[in-house]
């Protein structure tokens, strides 16, 4: 395969609070290519966003490299900086924190392209605004330049930030959450445009949700990372996690996650697991972090070594599972 | 339908807010019946009157608000009938909590920070006259049914629990009077898969060994798939779909909960196709006439846009289920675009 647009290599992060390490993120390796679609799903915490700033650029490994196009990040000049703060861009959860209310429309999309000189003169400025409404199907673009955030519906909103993203002509896109504030009714108008922007301009998205359903949906034809606990725990092709999953956490999602079908939801195996609680990030557990509340738990293989990511004879996408790793199935723990 | 008892009919009911702008419609002659054991379940936009309803059936809306017409009609254990809609109100303040209670909206995010769990259960408690003993009690029971650490939870304030843990601290309360009724606003957004499914799964516990009737409010057709029986589709403040899930979910008859369907993805179907549905609901100062889906509608006629349809029974109630119920002049459109949609999917 070709030289990956973006690689993260090894990336470990922390925070420090109250004079505490706060391991976030831990050996995340993680390719994105050019046109590439790729889900990042976990639960609250799991370390989705801040995956996500790094990749876009917002945020710094603590270590670990991240290589753009196969070159350290880290080695850029302050120029080529600059440019790739412009090929990758991130589109947040909550449009009207990351709009000015005081500002139009025409306004918000205007600082960008003036900002980095994409447009000559007035003309082609008013000519690129309405381009990139029409792009985000906000029309008749006459309408809506001269609105003010607060004016607009909640999916509205989140096609100025998209249209926002684009004035710089991205490589990627991250988006984080992008949809999960508006409405299931407009949502898939939105998600079925950047499946088209990435057809037309051959960009990468890297799409950040908790909602399973929908990652499946919009990255039918990419992959999917399934993070717990500041770990990737399984990542590979959608059709492959969804369809067949191989870490039990995966597994355990899956089961849990309701379905728009009364016979089918209601006719769905549950799996219980051995914890409610999910650990906290300063005492995560040895070994595989799940372990504690893992229905098939091996003691004196999973609470002692953190196992690797890998693919098996019965999973094509890889997996950080020991057990079904070696065995090639797992067994309930007996208490 | 487990039990054929009407515990809750309401009829007519309308309700406004007056803005700056004008009269705000967020409910229009609303008519539904809940029945005892029975799980109702809400769907619709952001925005359709849902909590507006709710909130108008334990008459907590806000000031803006006003009730302009309808009846709510409360069966209570000994069988007298009351119009909620008529009560006092120091009759309101008994009935709330031990006739009907309410989870609401966000109300996991809105606890007292400096109350603990214990004082917030004396508190409801004793505004009904059951005292600190007894409610301890009854409250400690009902942690352990929604599989908490009953006592430590207890002594605990708010923040040293996590959402999830609230949400089921929020329903044991709802049932520490022993209501026939819970109302239960938006109870699983906003948190994690594991953690909504704890909550489903506790609630459907809780509901087969107390038989109470429970109102689920969610826009979330999964979860509404999962924990109704009946399903009522809303839109702008219509009640414009109402039957068994299956019916609606299988068979849906309005074309507005057939687009809300095809706008919903499903994890175990593979590759679908899905649609969204153009425009954005109407205001509801000035609504479309008609039929107010029609401007987004791909089934509407002239019709639609002239005429408001009337509500009409597509398959009647038996012993074990509600009528299907729908006002759609498409009717017919929308069943045969579900049966090609069933046939493509299936
Ligand atoms: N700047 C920061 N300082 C301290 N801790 C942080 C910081 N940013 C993130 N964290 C912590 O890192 C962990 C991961 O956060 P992150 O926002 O990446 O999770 P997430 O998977 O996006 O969660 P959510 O689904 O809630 O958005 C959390 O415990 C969070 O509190
Ligand atoms: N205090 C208020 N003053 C004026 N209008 C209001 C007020 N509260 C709600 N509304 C309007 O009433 C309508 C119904 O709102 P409601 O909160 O009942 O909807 P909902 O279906 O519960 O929405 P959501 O899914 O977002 O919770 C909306 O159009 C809303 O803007
Ligand atoms: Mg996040
Ligand atoms: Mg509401």
């Amino acid at each position: 395969m070709s030289t990956p647009l973006l690689e993260l290599r090894d990336v470990y992060r922390s925070f420090e609070k109250d004079r505490v390490t706060i391991p976030v993120l831990q050996d995340i390796n993680l390719a994105v290519h050019e046109n590439e679609i790729l889900c990042i799903v976990g639960e609250s915490g799991c370390g989705k966003t801040t995956t996500g700033k790094i990749i876009a650029g917002l945020n710094d490994p603590s270590s670990g490299s991240v290589l753009i196009r196969g070159r350290e990040r880290a080695t850029f000049t302050k120029e080529e900086q600059s440019k790739l703060r412009r090929e990758f861009q991130i589109v947040h959860q909550d449009p009207f924190a990351s709009l000015n209310p005081a500002h139009t429309i025409e306004q918000i999309l205007s600082f960008p392209l003036k900002r980095h000189k994409l447009v000559s003169d007035r003309a082609s400025l008013r000519r690129r605004i309405w381009e990139l409404l029409t792009l985000v199907d906000l029309t008749p673009p006459g309408d809506i330049v001269n609105k003010y955030p607060h004016q607009l519906s909640g999916g509205q909103r989140q096609r100025v930030s998209i249209a926002r993203a684009l004035t710089v002509q991205p490589r990627l896109i991250v988006a984080d959450e992008a949809v999960s504030m508006v409405d299931v009714s407009i949502r898939v108008g939105i998600l079925k445009m950047l499946h088209q922007l990435r057809a037309e301009f051959g960009m990468s998205i890297v799409f950040i949700t908790h909602d399973l359903a929908l990652a499946k949906y919009f990255a039918w034809e990419g992959r999917i990372a399934v993070m717990y606990l500041g770990r990737i725990v399984e990542i590979g092709r959608t059709p492959d996690v969804i369809g067949n999953p191989a870490h039990p956490y995966t597994r355990a999602l899956l089961a849990a996650v309701p379905e728009a079908d009364p016979d089918i939801t209601r006719r769905k195996q549950p799996m219980r697991l051995r914890s409610d609680d999910i650990p906290k990030l300063t005492a995560i557990p040895r070994g595989c972090a799940f372990h504690p509340r893992c229905p098939f738990f091996v003691p004196g293989t999973c609470d002692h070594d953190v196992p690797t990511l890998a693919p098996s004879a019965e999973h094509p996408q890889e997996f950080a599972c020991t057990p079904l790793q070696q065995e090639g199935s797992l067994q309930p723990y007996a208490t | 339908m487990k039990n054929r008892d009407v515990v809750l009919s309401v009829r007519g009911l309308s309700v406004s807010y007056l803005a700056r702008r004008g009269r705000v419609r967020a409910v229009n002659n609303v008519s539904f019946d809940l029945h005892a054991g029975e799980t109702l379940a809400f769907i619709g936009e952001s925005g359709c009157g849902k909590s507006t309803l709710n909130l108008a059936l334990i008459r907590t809306l806000p000031k803006a608000a006003s009730i302009d017409a309808g009846q709510a009609l409360y069966t209570d254990r000994s069988g007298t009938l009351i119009d909620v809609m008529k009560l006092s109100d120091r009759a309101m303040k008994q009935f709330l909590w031990s006739e009907c209670s309410m989870v609401f909206q966000g109300a996991l995010n809105s606890l007292n920070p400096v109350l603990r769990i214990s004082e917030m259960v004396y508190d409801t408690a004793a505004a009904h006259g059951m005292d600190r003993k007894m409610a301890q009690k009854e409250a400690l029971g009902l942690f352990e049914k929604v599989r908490l650490d009953a006592h430590r939870v207890f002594n605990s304030y708010p923040h040293e629990l996590s959402g999830g843990m609230r949400q089921r601290v929020l329903l044991a309360v709802a049932l520490l009077l022993r209501p026939q009724i819970v109302i239960m606003d938006e109870p699983t957004t906003a948190v994690d898969i594991l953690t909504q499914r704890s909550i489903l799964d506790v609630l459907k516990e809780l509901r087969a060994e107390l038989n109470f009737s429970t109102i689920f409010i969610s826009h979330d057709l999964a979860v509404a798939a999962e924990i109704a029986d009946t399903i009522a589709t809303m839109y702008a403040g219509d009640i414009v779909e109402i039957g068994p899930v299956e019916e609606v979910f299988y068979r849906p008859k309005h074309a507005y909960t057939l687009s809300l369907l095809d706008a919903a993805p499903r994890l175990s179907f593979g590759h679908e196709e899905l649609d969204s549905i153009p425009g954005s609901p109407p205001d509801l100062i000035a609504p479309p006439p008609g039929c107010k889906f029609h401007e987004r509608c791909r089934f509407a006629t002239e019709r639609c846009a002239a005429q408001v349809p009337p509500t009409e029974i597509v398959a009647p109630a038996d012993d074990q289920q509600q009528a299907h119920l729908v006002a759609c002049f498409e009717r017919t459109a929308v069943a045969q675009a579900q049966r090609r949609r069933m046939g493509v999917n299936a």
